[in-house]
């Protein structure tokens, strides 16, 4: 009962911050939109809505990092954290309570994108329900990846960190926009070294039933999904023991 | 047994010793101030007995608890309404009074009941689905304390309470901390006065760290030689500084 309150808690107020909505739900519909509308127009493969949307879902839920990140960054400038500090709420339950709530939001989201997709033409199989619960790990490290944020910096430093770095790196070194392929090199390998292209090239398989296909990237995901767990875990525990 | 005993708490930030080997007794049901200037001490003393800071050396006792042992017991018996105004912004009033309910383990039909009871005897019924953040600073505070008091707290803390309030807000205030005396052990940090002087039973003057005196406002003055509780604060702090 407590962690579920206190996760309702931050449910709520990620769900009433309308920008949150907006970079949530409406920036990935409108990304959706306009790159097919291109592509209809200028024929690239690339932009095939089967192609298109993992990479969209995938770059959606990069903003889970800044949802997640600016709600612990505020609450640990104010003194709510604090006053919760002083409630029988454990460490566990404060880090549950955090990573909770936003699992479910990244899975409505990364729904709705795959009706959107629906609707402009992605055929409806059972792939897309896998696709679904494939982002499952792809939330988790980008929820993580907010609690190691939030635990750490300040929520302006969030704002130009998670909403303008960790978006763009997510979208120029995850094949989103552009074959990694051509550009090659050095800019290719670190894209294979980051779990962001692993991510959508997992998705990418699911959606077509290629299940063989998921891996190994899956591994790279859950890999890095975990490693940023647990160093999320100790960067808020060690934050909780210095307030 | 008292509310709250302090035996030699300490507590030192490198070269710098914010609270120095403090003795001090509550007594159940009792309304103390802390007071003293900026870096007395007094908030990292209540840090140290809310459970947010570990003494560096000694130990407190909350109804015979040990905070550096028992510190889980301790969080089940206390409430604290920080200095600032602690409360969620895009949760309602009402949401809020549940969320504290909440977290100290109460049911939904519990925490319900709850707010319902706080949110009658601070009259927030008429700002119940307004969003925290969107109220005046007035009822911000006003939340603040229901929200402290609804797990039915033992021992209180209030940090400032009344901080940046307009005179008719600290009254209304005034007047809701002293409805609680004699309910529960209330410890109050306050730069004003005239607050101290008409909420508190007794009276705790810190200075750089160290417990200077203690006693109800009266004896305090009588201490002094002032019939002005602002004046014998003063007295007994420049009196400590020589």
């Amino acid at each position: 009962m407590k962690v579920f309150a206190f996760s309702k808690r931050n449910d709520l107020e990620i769900l009433r911050d309308p920008l949150n909505l907006f970079f949530g739900v409406g920036f990935p519909i409108v990304l959706l939109l306009l790159l097919t509308v291109i592509q209809r127009n200028i024929p690239v493969a690339l932009f095939e809505i089967e192609h298109l949307a993992p990479g969209i879902v995938v770059f959606g839920l990069s903003f889970m990092t800044l949802f997640s990140a600016t709600l612990i960054a505020k609450d640990r400038g104010s003194s709510f954290l604090q006053r919760l500090y002083t409630t029988p709420l454990t460490a566990g339950d404060f880090i549950l309570g955090y990573l909770l709530p936003i699992m479910p939001i990244s899975a409505a989201q990364s729904a709705i994108c795959f009706a959107v997709a629906v609707l402009l033409g992605l055929n409806v199989t059972v792939h897309i329900l896998t696709s679904v619960l494939l982002t499952i790990p792809v939330a988790l490290l980008f929820v993580s990846l907010g609690l190691l944020c939030g635990s750490i910096f300040t929520d302006k430093q969030v704002g130009g960190i998670c909403g303008a770095l960790l978006t763009n790196l997510t979208a120029w070194l995850s094949g989103i926009w552009f074959d990694l392929e051509l550009v090659g090199g050095a800019f290719q390998k670190i894209a294979n070294f980051l779990p962001f292209l692993h991510a959508v090239e997992m998705e990418r398989a699911a959606l077509r039933g290629d299940y063989a296909g998921v891996f190994p990237h899956i591994w790279w995901v859950i890999g890095y999904a975990a490693a940023v767990t647990a160093i999320a875990v100790f960067a808020f525990l060690r934050q909780m023991r210095r307030q | 047994m008292d509310a709250i005993k302090t035996i030699d708490l300490t507590k030192r930030y490198k070269d710098l010793t914010a609270v120095d080997g403090l003795n001090l007794t509550v007594r159940q049901g009792e309304l103390l101030s802390l007071l003293g200037v900026n870096g007395a001490g007094k908030t990292t003393t209540i840090k140290m007995l809310t459970g947010l800071t570990r003494p560096t050396s000694g130990d407190a006792y909350l109804l015979g608890k040990s905070i550096l042992t028992d510190s889980a017991a301790v969080k089940n018996m206390i409430a604290v309404s920080p200095q600032e105004t602690a409360v969620a912004p895009n949760l309602t009033v009402w949401e809020n009074l549940e969320l504290m309910a909440g977290v100290h383990g109460f049911t939904k039909s519990e925490a319900g009941d709850r707010a319902a009871e706080l949110g009658g005897r601070f009259s927030l019924s008429e700002v119940a689905n307004k969003r925290a953040g969107k109220l005046s600073g007035g009822w911000q505070r006003r939340l603040s304390i229901a929200m402290a008091l609804i797990s039915d707290p033992q021992i209180l803390f209030l940090d400032e309470p009344t901080l940046g309030l307009d005179v008719l807000a600290r009254g209304e205030l005034w007047d809701m901390i002293r409805a609680l005396k004699g309910r529960m052990t209330v410890i109050l940090t306050t730069h004003y006065m005239e607050e101290a002087e008409a909420l508190s039973d007794r009276v705790a003057i810190m200075k750089s760290g160290r417990l200077l005196l203690t006693g109800t406002p009266a004896e305090i003055k009588r201490h002094a030689g002032t019939d002005k509780f602002d004046e014998a604060f003063v007295r007994v702090v420049k009196e400590a500084a020589q």
